[in-house]
């Protein structure tokens, strides 16, 4: 740019292509800055409201929401997971309960057959001590029976062997006697 | 831009440091007139550009898990939103576009003026008192037109007591109409003062004995600017929340 022809173009810049003073404070130039700064800022204005701050308001909120479905989603998941376990929990307590449960009605049942096992061989032993006392006492009867006629037999034979004969019915009687005293 | 000229054969130091400030025509050497393209022309489409390309092409995708550019677009939305709702209350979130336009603007325009031999439009009050006046005249408006009256209660602190209330009146008042003043004046005299020092420095730099110190120089006035850059477009933006909010809750 030639220095002579910005020295005529304008009062603010000397001939040498140097500011004089402040160009901050040279009036010459202030429409052109005025309009230019204008003009930029309604364009700024209209990039901004019409695309730019929609759009990042938009991604905003669209993070914000995934961010709080995100949390919502994790919150139920532990819910879950919390639910699961007590679940499972229980299952276990049941299963543990139905256990004892189940033994003891085992323990029960053995001892009730064994209880009536225990009653039937009872009753069997004491059928069979009745009947082995039946038996022993009918043992016992026919052994006196026996006894008697062994001595009634011994005693004839005694009074035949001594020499004399007897009569049945008094050595019947006699033994009788003796037996009984 | 033959800005830093040294006059080599005589030794001796050349400052322009406020040449990088000069508005020029992009195309010929006419005159600047209203509607010329000049460099204040590229450097603003430059930084419509910028606001383009990060927060329509950056958010282009619109993933749930944002991409890098996606979410650098995401964060300078959720500072600005969550600044104008924290200072201006819910009712302040209808504004949220155009402040956020001013943000986006202002921290662009600066940091473009960070490339050497850039035009940093920022650095122009023409272009910061209209931003300024911009707001002022809204929030006066907007103060008006929701409160009525009521609005100029923002000047007559009640809970003071009566007997100084004028005197609080006049220092309120001035305050308020100093508001658009201070609110260029610092963006653009900040931007001003660091991108001046680093010409001075960068002057010095021909210098031999020197140039070690004003490189170092630079690199540190540099990194101070980057700072100013973010900072400056920061106070700007809740200034603005703040003026906003005197409009819509003027007494409190």
């Amino acid at each position: 740019m030639a220095t002579e022809t910005q020295g005529l173009v304008s009062s603010c810049v000397g001939m040498d292509g140097s500011a004089i003073g402040m160009p901050q404070l040279c009036a010459d130039w202030f429409p052109n800055q005025i309009f230019w700064l204008v003009v930029t800022l309604v364009v700024i204005y209209l990039i901004l409201s019409r695309v730019a701050l929609p759009r990042i308001a938009a991604v905003l909120a669209e993070r914000q929401g995934a961010i709080s479905n995100d949390i919502a989603a994790a919150e139920d998941l532990k819910k879950k997971a919390a639910d699961a376990e007590k679940a499972y929990e229980k299952a276990l307590a049941d299963a543990r309960a139905e256990a004892q449960a189940i033994a003891q009605r085992t323990r029960d049942e053995i001892k009730a057959e064994t209880a009536k096992a225990m009653e039937a061989a009872d009753a069997q032993i004491a059928e069979k001590t009745a009947e082995s006392e039946k038996t022993i006492s009918d043992i016992r009867a026919s052994a006196l029976e026996n006894v008697e006629a062994v001595a009634k037999d011994t005693a004839a034979a005694l009074v035949a062997a001594l020499g004399q004969q007897a009569d049945q019915g008094k050595i019947d009687a006699a033994v009788d006697q003796r037996m009984k005293g | 831009m033959a800005t830093e000229e040294v006059t080599g054969e005589s030794g001796g130091l050349v400052f322009h440091p406020m040449d990088q400030f000069i508005v020029e025509p992009l195309f010929g050497t006419g005159s600047v007139g209203m509607f010329t393209i000049t460099n204040v022309t590229l450097w603003m489409a430059l930084a419509v550009l910028c606001i383009l390309a990060l927060m329509v092409l950056g958010t282009s995708k619109r993933a749930v898990i944002p991409s890098r550019s996606q979410s650098v677009a995401e964060l300078a939305y959720g500072f600005i939103y969550k600044m104008v709702e924290d200072v201006t209350g819910k009712e302040g979130i209808k504004y949220f576009p155009y402040i956020f336009t001013l943000f986006l603007y202002i921290v662009f325009a600066n940091f473009l003026g960070l490339i050497p031999t850039a035009f940093t439009t920022t650095s122009h009050f023409a272009v910061t008192v209209v931003l300024a006046l911009a707001v002022f005249l809204a929030v006066t408006i907007l103060g008006f037109v929701l409160n009525g009256t009521k609005f100029l209660y923002l000047f007559w602190p009640t809970s003071a007591p009566l007997a100084i209330r004028p005197v609080l009146m006049i220092i309120e008042l001035i305050s308020y109409f100093v508001r658009p003043v201070s609110h260029s004046i610092r963006l653009a005299g900040n931007l001003m003062a660091g991108h001046a020092v680093i010409k001075v420095f960068a002057g010095f730099a021909a210098l031999v004995a020197v140039s070690p110190l004003a490189v170092l120089g630079i690199v540190a006035m540099y990194g101070l600017e980057i700072l100013v850059a973010f900072i400056q477009a920061y106070v700007f933006t809740i200034l603005t929340c703040v003026y906003l909010k005197d409009a819509l809750h003027p007494h409190h």
